[in-house]
């Protein structure tokens, strides 16, 4: 490892990029994560790569699908209503079974909402938001350090299973400042693509096509089994989620980046009230770590789940597919850009156990 | 050991600079960082704030719901943040552009005319220069060669010639806070 330095998170995003061997970006800015777009415009030239700003997040997320199917790593960021313009290219870019890399910065909707912090697009990420039967993988990092790894680790991802990987953090880990220390060399898989579109050598190899249609019923069905057989095999294999303090505990609460930053000081605040909080920190938001909210909320000790989010909502409904009645499942979310306090989440706990 | 600062005032201060100065230098002694600004809908002339947490261990949330420390650099920012100061904290205020102060008793006050000072020393940026200053001399946070370190970092190299100078007005607002 290389020393500490003192980086934002969206520079973060961009360097980490370039060291995945990203040399593609396409975007349209947006707060708050246009520091990575500025960002690139000057080390895309240094790494010998394209920035191109776009006329637009539709234009934007067509060139990613050029630039994919031609066989290179490339990235699009945006922030949440430019993710919304983005989604009938995600759509297709599922279809067409291409690996790309997406970092949604997401603040408060909907509509043009804000631009403070929210985790409002959940749903938008992990159900889908374009039209079909796909699923895109999702990272939610909570800090600088683990922005730059995931950010790396997505580029692998969309190679290895040839789909859309996104990362999906919030205003606040976008703009804020903490070390990272950057690896001596990226863990880059073998960008080997035997499918892409390089220009027709028809003595090396079958005429290669990337498409999205398919007329006839039995191809349609033969790609969307593919498809399905792939996110079966991601769903065994690609699960991350971390556990803090959960033996144990009286009540566990699930939360993912920002706001599990918050959870993570509630636990002590409520240890020094005696009462046992672990938390369930999703990595992974799909596929969902089931497993791990699972085995957390089936002890004995544990009287109920409390998810937090900043939203009206979202990931309670994984949580609570996951829980299956095992245990209660309380929901405690801000919206708007507002954060919840930790006070405000020790008093939910609080009335949670009645004490 | 964890403290938390949060500095504030009117955008082209140079408050979210003086508080990456700070993170920076915590960095450099070894210590864990956060650095938040406020990314509103700010302009020049508008508020602006930045959140800091030094700590010996890993940092939980990066948001502050009350702080240990405020350098406040103008009255709204004094008037909103005061409140957020913890029993037993520090509040540095630039007296030369914050007239009425917060009736708390309950807090170390330090008002310095930094804005004052700093243009008599012909850049008005320099004023969040001596108020860190004052803030090194009452919390021994960051160490005196560590800032100037820090500095020499995070200013780009056309700005380094003024780092003597700039060091000369830190100490002035050590001094001052000492005599306060």
């Amino acid at each position: 490892m290389n020393k500490r330095v003192l980086m934002k998170g969206n520079e973060v995003i961009a360097e980490a990029a370039v060291r995945a061997g990203c040399r593609h970006y396409f975007g349209y800015p947006i707060t708050p994560q246009t520091e990575i777009m500025h960002y690139m415009a000057r080390r895309m030239v240094e790494a010998g790569g394209v920035m191109v700003q776009a006329e637009s997040e539709v234009a934007a997320i067509n060139m990613v699908y050029g630039a994919s199917a031609a066989g290179a790593r490339v990235l699009t960021t945006s922030s949440s209503p430019g993710i919304s313009l983005k989604q009938e290219g995600f759509s297709y870019i599922a279809g067409a079974e291409l690996p790309a890399v997406v970092v949604n910065i997401v603040r408060g909707g909907p509509g043009l909402g804000g631009i403070l912090p929210a985790q409002g697009d959940y749903f938008q990420a992990t159900k889908g938001g374009g039209h079909g039967d796909y699923r895109n993988i999702v990272l939610a990092p909570a800090s600088v350090q683990e922005l730059y790894e995931l950010t790396v680790e997505a580029f692998n991802l969309a190679d290895r299973y040839r789909m859309l990987t996104m990362i999906l953090g919030d205003g606040t880990l976008g703009q804020m400042m903490e070390p990272v220390a950057f690896r001596e060399e990226e863990p880059i898989d073998s960008s080997d693509k035997p499918w892409a579109v390089t220009g027709f050598k028809a003595a090396e190899r079958e005429h290669n096509t990337i498409q999205s249609i398919y007329i006839e019923a039995d191809d349609l069905e033969a790609l969307n089994n593919r498809l399905q057989d792939k996110y079966q095999i991601i769903r065994q294999q690609e699960v991350r989620s971390e556990q803090v303090n959960c033996e144990n505990a009286d009540v566990i609460v699930a939360a993912f980046g920002t706001c599990s930053r918050i959870c993570r000081n509630v636990i002590r605040d409520a240890a020094a009230l005696g009462i046992h909080v672990g938390l369930v920190r999703p990595i992974t938001l799909w596929p969902f770590p089931d497993a791990a909210v699972v085995s957390a909320a089936d002890q004995s000790s544990v009287q109920a789940v409390l998810t937090v989010e900043l939203n009206a909502g979202q990931m309670v409904e994984d949580v609570r597919l996951a829980v299956n009645g095992l245990k209660p499942v309380y929901f405690h979310g801000r919206t708007g850009g507002n954060m919840p306090t930790q006070k405000e989440i020790l008093d939910k706990i609080r009335s949670i156990v009645g004490r | 050991m964890e403290m938390t600062v949060l500095i504030a005032g009117f955008g082209g201060q140079g408050v979210l600079s003086a508080g990456k100065f700070v993170a920076t230098a915590a960095l450099m002694e070894g210590r864990e960082v956060s650095w938040l600004p406020s990314y509103g809908p700010e302009m020049r002339g508008g508020t602006a704030n930045c959140s800091i947490i030094l700590s010996d261990q890993s940092i939980g949330s990066p948001i502050l719901n009350q702080t240990d420390v405020l350098i406040a650099l103008n009255n709204p920012s004094l008037d909103k943040f005061s409140p957020m100061v913890k029993s037993g904290g520090l509040i540095i205020v630039d007296e030369s552009l914050v007239k009425s102060v917060p009736n708390r008793q309950d807090v170390r006050l330090i008002a310095i005319p930094a804005s004052d000072m700093a243009s008599e020393a012909g850049n008005m940026t320099f004023a969040t220069v001596i108020l860190l200053g004052a803030f090194s001399a009452c919390t021994s946070s960051i160490q005196r060669e560590t800032f100037e370190k820090a500095l020499l970092e995070s200013l780009p190299e056309r700005h380094h010639h003024l780092i003597p100078q700039e060091m000369d007005l830190f100490d002035q607002g050590a001094a001052y806070a000492g005599q306060s």
